[in-house]
């Protein structure tokens, strides 16, 4: 299989399996898709192997946005190799895990769907050949590891486990973000090829210890570094599978992942040794530290993980090339023994049905082959000699001797790497004797029996890999590791030597030393340790703690402080507040450019200024008249409304006024269908006080000011010569390319149909928001009652009408007959301005309204439950068919190989019909129709539902709507 | 011509300014389809006052004989949104009013 597909299979299958996995029923299914696809990303990417001996990477480019330099660059090279298998084998053995320690009666689906999404992301960062392609997956990882650590959703320790997580590490991604756009633009190009090219540049530039701050805050904050590692043990809630996949293997080592990736670029300066070095010498001790006093298995390995990551990460501080290979070493070591630690740590709690030390002993007699598995990691983590983990402490501390940066730090680096070791000696031991040794525990929850076989079969692959690796390390990663170590050094690669005897060095010394001592403290302290839950004298210190209070103070207190501070919570003061400083933004955008006037001014019509005198005399009154006289107020604004469409028939633009004709409309009717609800208001009856008036007069200066700017500005817009505009293309072509003649309409549907289809989906939303709200909503009591001579009828009907039909039935019957004999007319008429669109004034939108005020007007004439007993109008079918078939033109076009939304037209001659005008923007057109025809009725029909309501308040709660 | 226009967005846009500051619902939305209006003429002029040039092609005629498309194209699309937040803001309104029994911007009355 050529390289493009195998490195695009083994990136997107995962992301495919996940979206079919919801769907599967049961839990074998969901397990076999799993497993597929875990073994299929296995053998692929072990068939990438052959080629990639000496450091050689493979490309595959998937262009995107070539003009912006955006492309899916797949690139695996050695180093990504040794990831891609870790990644695919462990998942693969999670998988087979899981199956049986999820609790029987969880279906497995989500769980599933979410793990190889998450493996998915996985493999995308570290097969990224572009930086800004790595941060998405990265966040990705956040994301995905943020809904799996909170899988058991309904515990609340979950969920705050899985809120600290996303935020500190996607906090993390969104600086590293920040670090890559730096780093890309320090390199000039977002290609990893060129930056890992471009190291004695980077490490030039001015902006390099910024960058080197920002990459790191990522890479660190995923590690689950000094100071924000808190994080990992809060995420101990995760399901164990969880845990042992994410917290050993994969997510916690992208961070390392990502220092090694960049580790030829940004090492080598006094800042990344400091900042690097000394957040992995603090992981290292403290981590080790805390492990050693946790009472929750899960903890123990948790902060153990943060140690040893702590000891990843120093190594890459110290800035030796052999440091960088012991640090890719140990990578592996740790993923494979933490990953069956925290296996079996699930298997005692699956058995025990608890995870607490205290409560835990002696499960070797029921369940030995488990504890032996454990006990092989457990040593692999302690560093025994013949395991894989004795391998790469061995090359730290002749690492931590080699490395020479003054008197101090090589007087500490030996002892400090001799500390932390033996302080793993001793959580080892916690958590191998405590579990599996010592005297049995009669009050378990659960009677402990050996798990299943299928669930000790991972831990057994693990544990068998660490001994493999211990005793034969040239043979079995020898090849691998020189292959990994030479894509990230290139030719600094440093000889090592993968033997288990290097004959009596100061290392072995060391190890001796530092198992010696892990024994004897754990023989003498043990006691001690079992009594404590947090660390002696830093236990105060949490982290935990720093960061609730952290986020505490930004999402609350803060925001309390500034809203009391700022006059924020009056709308009015909200609103002179924008509308100042819209008239500052203009007035600044304006200053030093000369208003120029009377360059190209046209001769005045009188019958216009006397149009817009009415007009103007209409806006006044309205504003004059909104507070008391609502009714008065609305038809005055319907007035302007009126004139502003006059001046646009009468300057060239029929569309416009067709539309706005038809929206004044529509708009009026539904104001008015909500004035009933409003309370009276009756002039005079509350004298206002002297900051009322003074408040007024402040206003009516500031309206002033607004309009006055509004119209110098539109004046000396009018008059400034126009510059090289859009429009003479949009005309040359509006007949040649999008065939047809009403070019408004065609740059709507045709030539801007992307915006178009933007601003049908506003319309949409808007709909759906206005049928939501009042779905549920019961309006005020009405404030208008019905006119005088209803009341007389309906009282007369009252009195007198015993068993006849009352005559109030047949109000307005012959306008409303008039009515419903119109509406197919008008209907009929909005098909013909839909029809007729292309080529002249109309088109979908003018269309759409005509039909839905059709509808309307049918809706008033004879009321919702007539219409709706013989109508069946389904609005939220119309809006979703027309926005489906508008976003289907669009696709077609891109079947057929062109950009999205182009449109095809085309001129057959018909029997009967002759030459006939057809263009593939029509079938958009009549998508935007069928949207704006469903929103239009359905916010109109959700009002006049609300007149339904109100007779029925307390018989019937689910009319409507 | 244009002076004309120009004023008349002046006085739309001050009238729409003044009932956006005023304290009741109607007020506000009364304000803000007269504004609305205001700044549709604005984009609509940007690009120009042409008498009887419309831009719907005829045989013969060559391209300064059209009025600029594109500022209608644009206010086109500004008609219907506006029309929606209308719709939208209306609908809120009158939860307001429901919930809160009156009809102050801020839902408390007695402020002026």
């Amino acid at each position: 299989m050529p390289y493009d597909t195998a490195a695009l299979a083994i990136l997107c299958l995962p992301f495919a399996a996940s979206m079919v996995a919801p769907w599967l029923r049961g839990r074998r299914a969901a397990t076999g898709l799993m497993l597929v696809t875990a073994a299929i990303g296995l053998v692929l990417s072990a068939a990438l192997h052959p080629a990639l001996a000496d450091g050689a990477a493979l490309r595959s480019i998937v262009h995107w946005v070539p003009s912006l330099g955006l492309e899916l660059v797949l690139r695996v090279d050695g180093f990504s190799w040794l990831f891609l298998m870790l990644i695919c084998g462990i998942g693969l053995l999670v998988g087979v895990y899981a199956r049986y320690y999820m609790p029987p009666e969880d279906p497995l689906s989500r769980f599933y769907a979410l793990l190889l999404a998450f493996m998915g992301s996985m493999l995308g960062v570290v097969m990224s050949g572009n930086v800004i392609q790595l941060v998405f997956f990265w966040e990705l990882t956040s994301l995905f590891s943020f809904l799996l650590i909170g899988y058991w959703n309904q515990g609340a320790s979950a969920r705050e486990g899985a809120r600290m997580a996303l935020i500190v590490t996607g906090g993390g991604g969104l600086c590293l973000f920040a670090g890559m756009m730096l780093l890309g633009h320090i390199a000039g190009s977002y290609d990893l090829d060129v930056i890992l090219a471009a190291g004695e540049r980077v490490r030039a530039a001015p902006l390099y210890t910024p960058m080197l701050v920002l990459v790191l805050l990522g890479a660190l904050t995923k590690s689950a570094q000094f100071p924000f590692h808190f994080w990992l043990p809060q995420a101990m809630s995760a399901p164990t599978p969880v845990s042992s996949f994410l917290h050993s293997a994969t997510m916690v080592k992208a961070g390392v992942f990502l220092l090694l990736r960049f580790w030829p670029v940004l090492s080598g300066t006094d800042a990344w040794f400091w900042i690097v070095g000394g957040a992995g010498l603090l992981s290292l001790l403290l981590g080790a530290a805390a492990a050693v006093f946790q009472q929750d298995i899960k903890a123990v390995l948790a902060y153990s993980t943060i140690s040893h990551l702590g000891l990843i990460t120093m190594l890459l501080g110290l800035g030796s090339t052999l440091g960088a290979v012991a640090a890719i070493f140990h990578i592996v070591n740790h993923a494979t023994f933490k990953a069956s630690l925290f296996m079996a740590a699930g298997a005692v709690d699956h058995e025990t049905g608890t995870r607490d030390l205290r409560k835990l002993g002696g499960l070797s007699r029921v369940m030995p082959i488990t504890a032996t598995l454990a006990v092989i990691s457990g040593a692999a983590m302690a560093g025994v000699p013949l395991l894989n983990g004795f391998l790469s402490k061995e090359m730290f501390f002749a690492v931590a001797l080699t490395t020479h940066r003054g008197a101090v730090v090589d007087a500490l680096a030996g002892s400090i790497a001799v500390l932390a070791s033996a302080f793993s000696v001793v959580y080892s031991l916690r958590f191998v004797i405590g579990v599996f040794f010592g005297r049995p525990r009669a009050m378990l929850p659960r009677q402990p029996h050996e798990p299943p076989r299928w669930m000790r079969l991972p831990i057994g692959l693990l544990a068998l890999a660490c001994v493999l690796v211990g005793v034969l390390p040239a043979l079995v990663i020898g090849p691998s590791l020189h292959a990994a170590a030479r894509a990230v050094l290139g030719a600094a690669t440093p000889a090592f030597n993968l033997a288990v005897w290097h004959g009596l060095t100061s290392p072995l010394l060391m190890s001796a030393v530092a198992f010696a001592s892990g024994c004897i403290i754990y023989a003498l302290l043990r006691g001690w340790f079992a009594g404590r839950e947090t660390l002696p004298l830093l236990g105060r210190l949490s982290g935990r703690l720093m960061f609730e209070r952290l986020l505490a103070l930004l999402t609350s207190t803060l925001p309390g402080t500034l809203e009391r501070a700022f006059p924020g919570r009056r709308l009015q003061t909200q609103l002179l507040l924008i509308v100042l400083a819209a008239m500052v933004a203009a007035s600044l955008a304006m200053w030093g450019t000369p208003l120029r006037f009377g360059l190209r001014a046209s001769g005045v019509d009188p019958a216009f200024a006397l149009l817009w005198l009415l007009g103007a005399a209409c806006a006044v009154g309205a504003a004059w008249q909104a507070k008391f006289h609502r009714l008065a107020a609305l038809l005055l604004t319907g007035g302007a409304g009126l004139v502003s469409c006059v001046s646009f028939v009468w300057l060239s633009a029929p569309d416009l006024a067709a539309t706005q004709l038809l929206v004044e409309v529509v708009t009026t009717i539904v104001i008015l269908l909500g004035l009933r609800w409003l309370p009276k208001r009756i002039a005079g009856l509350s004298p206002d006080g002297r900051r009322a008036r003074l408040r007024r007069y402040r206003d009516a200066l500031v309206a002033a000011g607004a309009g006055l700017g509004l119209a110098a500005l539109a004046y000396a817009a009018m008059l400034h010569p126009v510059a090289d505009s859009i429009s003479h293309f949009f005309l040359e072509r509006a007949y040649r390319e999008g065939g047809g003649h009403n070019v408004v309409n065609v740059i709507l549907v045709d030539f801007r149909g992307f915006d178009t289809l933007g601003e049908i989906s506003v319309l949409a939303i808007v709909a759906l928001t206005v049928f939501a709200l009042l779905r549920r909503f019961r309006p005020a009591v009405e404030s208008v009652d019905a006119p005088a001579q209803q009341r007389l009828q309906a009282a007369w009907d009252a009195a007198n009408g015993e068993g006849a039909q009352p005559a109030l039935a047949d109000y307005l019957r012959i306008p409303g007959l008039i009515i419903q004999l119109m509406t197919p007319v008008i209907a009929l008429f909005g098909v013909h301005l839909f029809l007729r669109g292309h080529d002249l004034p109309g088109g979908g939108f003018a269309a759409g309204i005509t039909v839905s005020v059709a509808l309307v007007l049918l809706y008033m004439a004879r009321g919702a439950r007539w219409v709706e007993t013989r109508l069946r109008v389904a609005p939220v079918r119309w809006i979703g068919a027309g926005l489906l078939l508008a976003v289907a033109t669009g696709v077609g076009s891109m079947l057929l190989g062109y950009p999205f939304l182009t449109s095809h037209t085309s001129h057959p001659v018909l029997p009967l019909l002759g030459d006939v005008p057809l263009a593939t923007a029509m079938l958009f057109d009549l998508g935007v129709f069928c949207v704006v025809v469903g929103a239009t009725s359905l916010m109109l029909v959700a009002l006049a539902h609300q007149s339904l309501r109100r007779p029925r308040v307390l018989a019937d709660d689910g009319e409507g709507g | 011509m244009e002076l004309v226009l120009a004023l008349a967005i002046g006085v739309l846009a001050g009238c729409g300014v003044w009932l956006l500051l005023r304290p009741r619902t109607f007020q506000v939305i009364i304000g803000l389809t007269l504004f609305s209006y205001a700044v549709n003429l604005f984009i609509f002029c940007i690009g120009g006052l042409r008498t009887g040039a419309d831009p719907v092609l005829r045989d013969g005629a060559d391209l300064s004989q059209y009025t600029d498309p594109l500022p209608q194209a644009l206010v086109l699309t500004a008609i219907v949104i506006g029309f929606a937040t209308t719709a939208l803001f209306l609908v809120v309104l009158l939860a307001s009013r429901g919930l809160t029994g009156n009809d102050h911007v801020d839902g408390k009355d007695g402020t002026p």
